[in-house]
C-alpha cells in the first residue's frame, strides 16, 4: 500500500472569533492576513513535507483552496514545484487541480507536467471540481462544473500525449496553438487519483477510467456503499476493482500520551472544523450538483451534502452574532469532537491507539492508498512534527504490516484496472461489511 | 376568475409549457428568475380584457432545458419563434426582473413584432451606480426577501409556510438555469444598451416599471434603460420594493392597463 501525508496547511495565526462569526472559513476578510507569519507557516509545512519523507512516509499530498484561511493552498502548483525540488523520493500527490475552477487547462497542463519532470516522475496529478466556494471566488459558472471538469481532463490527456501543434476548439475551452514543450516524465501520462465526498457521479467517472477513488474522511457506511458501486461499474467494464482502485483520508493526529493527543488534536475543530469550512450558501452554489442529488436533498428531510440540509438551503442568513455565545459554541464543537472520534472519522491518540483505529478502519473499506489527515487550527512547529515522527516511525511500519497479511496492494503495486473479469464472471468483495458490522459504531 | 389552465406546445425545436388564461389580445408574460409563482391578483385583474400568455421558462423545472442557449438573448429568439410558430401576430410583452431582461432582448433584436414593451424592475443592463443584487450567492430565502419591501401582501400566500420538496426543487431548476445563462456577466448584457436603438428607431411603446424601494435592481438601470429608450414612460411606485406586481397590485395594475390601451 502507499501511505501519503496531507495537510490543509491552516493559517495558524488566524484568530478563531470571527471565523465562528462569520460561521464558516469562507469569507473571513484577508485583513487579518500576516505576512510573517505566513512566511512562516509556508516554510514550515515545505519543511514538514521533507520531514515526511525523513521518517518513511511513501507520499505528500497537496490541495488548493481560494479565499479560505481553511488552507494556506492557493495555487498548489507552486508549493508542489518546490517539492519537486526538495524532496527526492516521496510521490508528490495532487488532491487535486480544480479544472473548471482555474479555467485554463492549457496552462495547468504545463504547470503539472514541469513538475512531473523536475521531480523525475513524482507526480500524482488528482482532479477535482473545485469546493463551491471556490466557484464564487473565481467566478467559475457552478452550472457548467461538470462539464467543464469533463472537458478540461480530456483536453490536459490530449496536451499530455498528442504531438502538436494542434488546434482545439471545444465548448468551453478554445486553442489555436497547442504545442506544450513540457510533457510529463511519466508516461504515458502520470497516475490520476481523485478525491471526493462521496458524489456517484465522480465515483463512476473514477470505475469508467479506472482511477482510484480517494474517500475524503467520508463516513464508513456510505463508503462501503460507494466502493461497492464503483467495483459494480469495474465489473460491468470487465475488470476486478481492488484495493489500488480506492484510497481513504483520515484525520489523524498522534502525540506521545492519548490526553495529549485529544487536548491538541482539538485542532480539528478550531473553528468549527471542516463543517465550518464554507456557509450553506456557498457550498452549493446553483446547478453545482446534479440534479438527482438535488432531488435528493429536497426529498429526504434529515439528508445532507457535506453538511448542507435543505433546511439550511432554506434558511436565511440574517442570524445575528453574539458575542456571549462563544463559549456555547465551543460546548457545541467538543461534543462534535467526541461524536466523530467515536464514529472513526477522526483518529486521535497515541501510537497504540492510532494504530488500532487505523487498522479497524482499513479492514473495512479496504484501501490501497492511505492518507493522513494532518490536524488543523493552532497546533505548534513542535507538536506537529511529533505528530508525524510518531506516525512514521511507530504507526506507519504497523499500518504496513496490517496492509501486506490483508494484501492491500496500492495503485503503484499494481495497476489499477488490471485485473480483467471475465464476462458473466462474479466480482469480488472490495469491502468488508461483517468487519463493519463488528465495529459497533454508533 | 378568469379560467387558466397549463399546456404543453411543441414551439422552436423544444416542448414549452405555457399557463394561458383570460380572453382577447394577447399579452405575453415573462416571468422572473425564481420562476412562475402561480396566477396571481395582478393576472387575475390584466386577465379580464386580455389572454395572458405566460411561458414556463425552458430549464425552469417543467420546460426541458434548451442545450444551445448560453445567454437570456438565446431564450429571447426562442421566444420570438414561439410568437412566430404560434402565429401571436403583434404582441405586448412584459417581462419582471430577468423576464424584462428576456424581453428587453427582443425588443432590441426584433421590435417590429412587438405592439408595446413594459419591463418591471429589469435586469439586463449593467448600471453605472449599485450593482444588481448577487441571487447566487444568498439563500432562496434570503433572495425571497431581498425581493420585497413588505411582506404584508400576497408574499405570504406564495411563499409562506412550510417549502414542499417539489417547490424547492424547482427554486433549485430555476436557480442552476438562471446561473447557466446569467453568471457571467451577471444578469446584464454589455451590448444591450446599443442594441436596444432599434427598439429607439421604431418608437416602440415602452413602459419602465421600478418600486421604489427595489434592493434587487438599482435604479441606475432604470435611468439606463430610458437612455437607450427615450421614448419610454417611467413609472416609480412608492414604497414598493422589486415585487411591484404583487406589494402595490392596484398602482402596478393601472400602469400596464394604461400602456395596454
Amino acid at each position: 500500500m502507499q501511505i501519503a501525508h496531507f495537510t490543509e496547511r491552516p493559517m495558524r495565526y488566524v484568530p478563531e472569533a470571527p471565523v465562528l462569526q462569520n460561521r464558516a472559513f469562507f469569507g473571513v476578510s484577508n485583513k487579518y492576513f500576516d505576512a510573517e507569519k505566513a512566511a512562516h507557516d509556508y516554510n514550515f509545512y515545505l519543511d514538514e513535507a521533507c520531514y515526511c519523507e525523513e521518517v518513511g512516509f511513501d507520499a505528500v499530498a497537496l490541495n488548493e483552496h481560494h479565499g479560505n484561511p481553511f488552507c494556506s493552498g492557493n495555487v498548489l502548483t507552486t508549493e508542489a514545484a518546490i517539492l519537486a525540488r526538495i524532496t527526492s523520493k516521496v510521490k508528490i500527490v495532487l488532491i487535486g487541480t480544480p479544472l473548471p475552477v482555474i479555467k485554463h487547462p492549457l496552462r495547468a497542463a504545463e504547470e503539472l507536467a514541469t513538475i512531473d519532470v523536475i521531480s523525475r516522475g513524482r507526480l500524482v496529478s488528482g482532479w477535482v471540481r473545485g469546493a463551491g466556494s471556490e466557484q464564487f471566488f473565481n467566478n467559475a459558472n457552478p452550472a457548467y462544473n461538470r462539464e467543464m471538469f469533463n472537458e478540461a481532463h480530456e483536453f490536459i490527456m490530449q496536451a499530455w500525449t498528442r504531438e502538436g501543434p494542434w488546434r482545439y476548439e471545444g465548448k468551453h475551452f478554445h486553442y489555436r496553438h497547442v504545442n506544450p514543450w513540457i510533457k510529463p516524465y511519466q508516461k504515458p501520462v502520470p497516475q490520476q487519483w481523485i478525491p471526493g465526498v462521496l458524489s456517484p457521479e465522480t465515483i463512476l467517472w473514477c470505475a469508467e477510467k479506472a482511477y482510484p477513488y480517494l474517500g475524503l474522511g467520508t463516513a464508513l457506511g456510505p463508503t462501503c456503499d460507494m466502493w461497492d458501486m464503483y467495483a459494480d461499474k469495474a465489473a460491468e467494464l470487465g475488470y476486478q476493482a481492488g484495493p489500488e482502485n480506492f484510497g481513504y483520508l483520515l484525520p489523524v493526529f498522534c502525540a506521545d500520551t492519548d490526553e495529549k493527543a485529544q487536548e491538541l488534536g482539538r485542532g480539528f475543530i478550531y473553528g468549527g472544523g471542516q463543517n465550518a469550512f464554507s456557509r450553506p450558501e456557498h457550498t452549493l452554489p446553483p446547478g453545482y450538483n446534479s440534479k438527482a442529488a438535488i432531488r435528493m436533498l429536497a426529498n429526504q428531510p434529515g439528508g445532507s451534502w457535506l453538511g448542507v440540509s435543505k433546511a439550511k438551503m432554506m434558511a436565511g442568513q440574517e442570524d445575528s452574532w453574539d458575542a456571549s455565545a462563544y463559549e456555547g459554541l465551543r460546548q457545541k464543537l467538543i461534543k462534535g469532537y467526541e461524536k466523530v472520534q467515536e464514529n472513526l472519522q477522526v483518529v486521535v491518540g497515541s501510537p497504540q491507539t492510532c494504530i488500532k483505529k487505523i487498522t479497524d478502519i482499513l479492514g473495512v473499506i479496504r484501501p490501497g492508498v492511505f492518507t493522513v489527515f494532518a490536524v488543523q487550527g493552532t497546533v505548534g512547529d513542535k507538536d506537529r512534527l511529533r505528530s508525524v515522527e510518531l506516525l512514521g516511525k511507530e504507526v506507519l511500519p504497523a499500518v504496513r504490516a496490517f496492509g501486506k497479511q490483508q494484501d492491500l496492494q496500492g495503485p503503484f503495486d499494481r495497476k489499477p484496472g488490471s485485473v480483467k473479469l471475465a464476462p458473466g464472471t462474479k466480482r469480488l468483495p472490495v469491502v468488508d461489511r461483517a468487519a463493519l458490522a463488528a465495529l459497533n459504531l454508533p | 376568475m378568469a379560467t387558466w389552465r397549463e399546456e404543453t406546445v411543441k414551439v422552436a425545436g423544444s416542448e414549452l409549457v405555457l399557463v394561458r388564461g383570460g380572453s382577447g389580445k394577447p399579452l405575453l408574460v415573462l416571468h422572473d428568475e425564481m420562476g412562475y409563482t402561480g396566477w396571481m391578483g395582478w393576472n387575475e385583474e390584466l386577465a379580464k380584457g386580455r389572454e395572458l400568455i405566460i411561458p414556463l421558462q425552458p430549464g425552469f423545472g417543467k420546460s426541458p432545458r434548451l442545450d444551445w442557449a448560453w445567454r437570456h438573448r438565446d431564450i429571447a429568439n426562442f421566444y420570438q419563434n414561439m410568437i412566430r410558430e404560434l402565429n401571436l401576430g403583434k404582441v405586448d410583452l412584459l417581462g419582471f426582473s430577468a423576464g424584462g431582461y428576456i424581453a428587453a432582448e427582443m425588443a432590441a433584436s426584433n421590435p417590429e413584432q412587438l405592439a408595446s414593451l413594459t419591463l418591471v424592475g429589469p435586469m439586463g443592463i449593467k448600471p453605472d451606480k449599485g450593482e444588481i443584487y448577487d441571487m447566487f450567492a444568498c439563500t432562496i430565502n434570503t433572495y425571497l426577501r431581498a425581493s420585497v419591501s413588505s411582506q404584508d401582501n400576497e408574499f405570504k400566500n406564495i411563499y409562506g409556510g412550510e417549502m414542499s420538496p417539489d417547490q424547492f426543487e424547482l427554486f433549485e431548476d430555476a436557480r442552476a438555469e438562471s446561473a447557466r445563462i446569467g453568471w457571467e456577466p451577471y444578469m446584464f448584457n454589455p451590448s444591450l444598451p446599443a442594441l436596444l436603438r432599434s427598439a429607439a428607431n421604431v418608437k416602440l411603446p415602452t413602459l419602465l416599471v421600478r418600486g421604489s424601494e427595489d434592493g434587487v435592481v438599482p435604479e441606475d438601470c432604470i435611468r439606463k434603460y430610458k437612455e437607450a429608450l427615450p421614448q419610454a414612460q417611467v413609472v416609480s411606485i412608492a414604497g414598493a420594493g422589486h415585487r411591484v406586481e404583487i406589494e402595490k397590485k392596484d398602482e402596478f395594475v393601472a400602469a400596464v392597463k394604461k400602456i395596454l390601451a
